[in-house]
């Protein structure tokens, strides 16, 4: 839905006085909100902002963290003592916070949030990729091609990130959903997306002060937004139990 | 941890000070004159080079001194000893509450492993984690404020004011404590001493509660102390969404008036509780566990 958004015909900004509040009817789906605008274009243009960010976030996030953590394990030394104190330093605090005084300072727009979460959730990947790296380090694979004298870049590239790629999609997963819920929170609190732009977490913000008129204002953006990330959030689920049943077998098979 | 808070100071500082943004030109507006502009400054000491600045933040934190915010004109030492009670109250009422649904419902759900109470507490679980606080308050607010009329909406007068706040809180850690709370439990159910404990033929109950129970209790209060912070964290929206007068909704005010002081102050020491946090954490793991000595 989000990806056709572009080519629908949708008017989300357009104010239609005699409609404003109006409640879900055939002639608008869900609505519409205290300016007249129709909730459902809203929520699919608001879709978009929720994917947009979502995309870059984890994909920077991902590759700036899984390097770090990669690096940090394999150097060892004094990088890796650089580079954990980092990592240490970060969890030291509640990433939403850090995320809103960031966002907030930095101006509320689209960019600084993606920037702000990203400052905050490099750090899962960075400890995830880390801690697996200094496990495959001393898998015979790896050691055998550390006795062939292939070159560090090559090592970590075709070696140790090939069997990091699992554990990496499953963190990416549950960071998307995540990201979706930080953003329409950063945007609930007016930090986001900017009006008349749509995002589900300002919807529910506009939609709190008419609670008792139109409720669907509240409900149609919070019931897609718990969809959406109830989604996300149960692929990441299945993902972790198959890559579990894996690793079990693993196990099992070292054993005997 | 020391070693810690001073990072957090530092990177809360550098920060605050290397985004765009001038709290000088917030202050007197975009039509101030270049004389004011530099007096201002100056009386700031934000003419002095980020080094000295730092150092001179750091020694009046060092004595206690959190600064004075730009907005109030106050010193923010006393907003925050107003503040900070409310949200420790809220913290603490939301925890009790996650705890009451998690235990019983994390325990139920791992002693009938698969069966209908399991599916529908890890359902619970999995909803409470999806549904963000911001959505959560608000639907709240309809049922039992507009729709029902037995709580009020939001502020603090009231001595029920707190229940929708920390439930709002306390359900979404809920969700994540049952689930740790059924994991750990399903861990050490398939201990040997769970085995020779029935073996030695005692009573189901006293194989949970004495011998099951004090054993998961160890890795949950671990657990336990990480989501605290996530608490702190969450409760900076939730206390948006009900006008609820602590840190939190200092933090945002702070924020949109541009008082960098303020929001300095209020993630230092939101960050600095959770630190606190995790280590005391570490502190009671080794009071309740006699296999861990720590040498102090």
């Amino acid at each position: 839905m989000a990806l056709f958004g572009q080519f629908l015909p949708l008017n989300p900004n357009d104010i239609h006085l005699p409609s404003i509040l109006q409640p879900p009817s055939w002639g608008m789906w869900l609505g519409a909100d205290d300016l007249g605008r129709p909730l459902l274009d809203r929520l699919i243009t608001g879709a978009q902002t929720s994917f947009f960010v979502a995309f870059w976030v984890v994909s920077i996030s991902a590759l700036v963290g899984t390097s770090l953590g990669m690096i940090s394990a394999w150097f060892g030394g004094v990088i890796d003592l650089i580079i954990v104190r980092i990592i240490d330093l970060f969890l030291a605090f509640p990433s939403i916070l850090l995320a809103i005084a960031l966002s907030g300072l930095l101006g509320p727009s689209l960019e600084n949030v993606v920037f702000a979460l990203v400052i905050v959730g490099w750090v899962g990947f960075a400890r995830l990729a880390r801690a697996q790296t200094l496990s495959l380090k001393r898998r015979e694979h790896v050691q055998a091609a550390v006795a062939l004298g292939a070159k560090n870049p090559r090592i970590l590239w075709h070696h140790i990130l090939p069997l990091l790629t699992a554990p990496l999609i499953i963190e990416a997963t549950f960071g998307i959903a995540g990201v979706v819920i930080a953003e329409a929170g950063l945007s609930f609190l007016g930090l986001g997306v900017q009006p008349p732009d749509a995002s589900w977490g300002a919807m529910i913000r506009d939609g709190t002060a008419y609670m008792l008129v139109a409720p669907h204002m509240v409900l149609a953006p919070g019931i897609t937004l718990l969809l959406v990330v109830l989604a996300v959030n149960l692929f990441g689920d299945m993902l972790r139990d198959k890559l579990d049943v894996k690793n079990k077998r693993h196990i099992q098979h070292n054993k005997h | 941890m020391c070693g810690v808070i001073i990072g957090v100071t530092v990177l809360v500082f550098l920060l605050l000070h290397i985004v765009p943004g001038d709290p000088v030109e917030a202050l007197l507006g975009e039509t101030a004159q270049a004389a004011d502009y530099t007096q201002l400054r100056h009386a700031l000491g934000l003419d002095l080079p980020l080094w000295q600045q730092w150092v001179n933040y750091a020694s009046h934190l060092l004595q206690g001194d959190f600064g004075t915010s730009l907005y109030s004109k106050q010193s923010i030492n006393s907003t925050l000893l107003q503040r900070l009670p409310h949200t420790f109250y809220l913290a603490i009422t939301s925890l009790c509450i996650a705890l009451v649904i998690a235990l019983p419902l994390g325990t139920l759900a791992a002693l009938r492993q698969y069966s209908i109470w399991d599916h529908g507490a890890m359902a619970f679980s999995l909803i409470g984690v999806s549904i963000p606080n911001f959505w959560m308050g608000p639907l709240l607010i309809m049922v039992f404020s507009l729709s029902l009329g037995w709580l009020p909406v939001s502020g603090q007068e009231h001595s029920l004011s707190i229940v929708l706040p920390a439930l709002t809180l306390g359900t979404a850690l809920a969700a994540i404590l049952a689930r740790m709370v059924r994991a750990t439990l399903l861990e050490v159910m398939h201990e040997d001493y769970i085995r020779t404990a029935r073996a030695k033929g005692l009573g189901e109950w006293v194989v949970i509660s004495k011998h099951a129970l004090r054993n998961a209790a160890l890795p949950l209060i671990t657990i336990i102390g990480l989501q605290l912070g996530t608490l702190l964290g969450g409760a900076v929206i939730t206390e948006m969404v009900f006008s609820w007068p602590g840190i939190g909704q200092l933090t945002i005010q702070a924020i949109q008036q541009r008082d960098y002081p303020t929001v300095q102050a209020c993630v230092l020491i939101i960050s600095i509780s959770y630190v606190f946090i995790n280590a005391l954490t570490d502190i009671v793991y080794a009071w309740l566990d006699p296999r861990v000595h720590y040498r102090v």
